[in-house]
């Protein structure tokens, strides 16, 4: 399946843009109609990591609709989708380190150290920055072959990522909502190996 | 044991006359007439000395942001699935260690309890916190009324658990039904409240009505809503998130922000409703009336 190709570049591609900014909107929206509940600072730190994790499940979605649908354009979204999920995860930490730690950086170390769940998404974080710092696509020119490589980081932060929103809602037994993400995320990279060992 | 007063009772403690005026329609709700009839020398509200004079949390806040798995596990969820509990008729089984035991409607567990204000700080184990104006009478009057038994070394209480009401027990988050205990003595202690009410008002259900522990110096799970059942009992009961993560939930689960949840620091807390976080207080702020309860032990190992 493809679109049309005028479709697609003037329309599609635009339109995933403003789809990907919305939650952004809609969190400082509720934060200044406060209509985000009791606890808005949590509830802005928890959906913004939601959101983070979730372009990382659709950046890594798009080559397997290519390989599973044919369809080849998606791949042009995928640095957008990756930078959004850079642009979330960037938020999340902001929002860790000034409303949540108020930039107490002994407590913020002893935090990296002591909790795993941090330590994790810490990691995970820090992954993502060659990532984003490389996408522009002079880099990839640049960096050739090794950009590749480079890239696959994206799978071993992913496991991160989903381990660390896992352990967080697992000190109050509820790994309901990490599950989903665990299983849709297994699904991407089981396909990954399967098309591997298949040849 | 000497338990003194609260340094920071001010004349704010008083009651004004439209708050009195609320109770009498509270209490007409409770139970009619009779019931009336036999407070009514207890209307003039105990100022209580324990309540504190820190501005309470906004009762949108208080109804809508909830820790009742039975209903959801989201914080807004108990408000908008707990309107299938019925709590009216209702009942509450007492059994164990004790001289009276049996199954005691609530009007008669309420009758000869005349309620007061208590005005308490709530910290969560999850860092939050808020200021509660409780309605309620010490589950000390409660208990000796059934006359525990010197074997009678611990509380054990028990929310309800009924799937045709509480839509989430299908999912095994915890083991039901939700239980919760106390040493004796934290049992007796007078600021250990029985509440019915908040701000005045018939507790709602996503708050653990019709009756519910409120236990200040520990973190809110403690405090067990919606209880059926009350044993007395010779062992240390195990509660249901000790059962769930022992290494995380202790039996006692103080307030100390000395000692860490193995996941956050609990130095610090978020009061509802601010944009700084506060430091965490040592027994939540009633060191002064609870510590001699610990004397001797170490907070570590028993946490």
């Amino acid at each position: 399946m493809q679109f049309p190709e005028p479709l697609f570049t003037r329309f599609l591609k635009p339109l995933v843009f403003v789809c990907a900014v919305l939650p952004a909107v809609l969190m400082g929206w509720g934060v200044w109609q406060d209509s985000l509940g009791a606890n808005p600072i949590e509830a802005v730190t928890r959906s913004t990591g939601d959101w983070a994790l979730r372009f990382l499940l659709l950046t890594l979605s798009l080559s397997t609709l290519r390989r599973l649908l044919g369809w080849t354009q998606g791949i042009r979204l995928r640095r957008m989708l990756g930078l959004f999920a850079f642009f979330y995860a960037c938020l999340h930490l902001t929002l860790y380190l000034w409303l949540d730690q108020f930039f107490d950086w002994g407590g913020i170390w002893r935090d990296i150290l002591k909790r795993p769940f941090i330590t994790v998404g810490m990691l995970a974080f820090l992954m993502l920055i060659p990532l984003a710092v490389t996408s522009p696509k002079a880099m990839l020119r640049r960096l050739g072959k090794r950009w590749k490589t480079l890239h696959t980081l994206i799978y071993p932060l992913s496991m991160l990522a989903v381990l660390h929103f896992w352990w967080m809602k697992d000190a109050k037994s509820d790994v309901s909502e990490p599950l989903i993400y665990a299983l849709i995320l297994a699904a991407l990279l089981g396909e990954r190996l399967y098309q591997r060992f298949k040849a | 044991m000497m338990i003194k007063q609260a340094p920071d009772l001010t004349e704010n403690d008083t009651t004004p006359y439209a708050l009195y005026q609320n109770r009498r329609a509270f209490l007409k709700l409770l139970g009619g007439a009779a019931i009336l009839g036999t407070t009514l020398p207890s209307m003039v509200w105990a100022k209580s000395g324990f309540s504190t004079d820190e501005k309470p949390t906004d009762y949108d806040d208080i109804t809508t942001y909830n820790n009742f798995y039975e209903f959801g596990t989201g914080k807004d969820e108990p408000a908008i699935n707990a309107k299938t509990l019925v709590t009216s008729p209702w009942s509450v089984t007492v059994d164990g260690e004790c001289e009276k035991p049996g199954t005691y409607t609530l009007e008669d567990i309420l009758k000869p309890n005349p309620l007061e204000e208590r005005i308490y700080r709530l910290r969560c184990v999850e860092g939050w916190s808020m200021v509660i104006p409780w309605q309620g009478f010490p589950l000390g009057n409660l208990l000796k009324r059934f006359q525990p038994t010197s074997k009678a070394k611990f509380v054990r209480f028990e929310t309800l658990a009924d799937p045709k009401q509480m839509p989430e027990l299908k999912n095994n988050v915890l083991d039901w039904p939700y239980t919760e205990g106390l040493r004796m003595d934290e049992a007796m202690h007078p600021l250990t409240l029985m509440a019915t009410g908040i701000y005045d008002k018939p507790l709602l259900n996503q708050n653990g009505a019709p009756l519910r522990l409120v236990v200040p110096w520990k973190y809110g799970f403690k405090s067990i809503k919606s209880i059926v059942r009350i044993s007395f009992v010779e062992q240390q009961p195990v509660s249901s998130w000790e059962k769930a993560n022992a290494k995380e939930y202790g039996f006692y689960s103080n307030v100390n922000p000395e000692v860490d949840h193995p996941r956050w620091s609990q130095y610090n807390e978020r009061r509802i409703g601010e944009f700084s976080k506060r430091k965490t207080l040592m027994f939540n702020g009633y060191e002064d009336q609870v510590a001699s309860l610990y004397s001797g032990m170490d907070l570590r190992k028993y946490y």
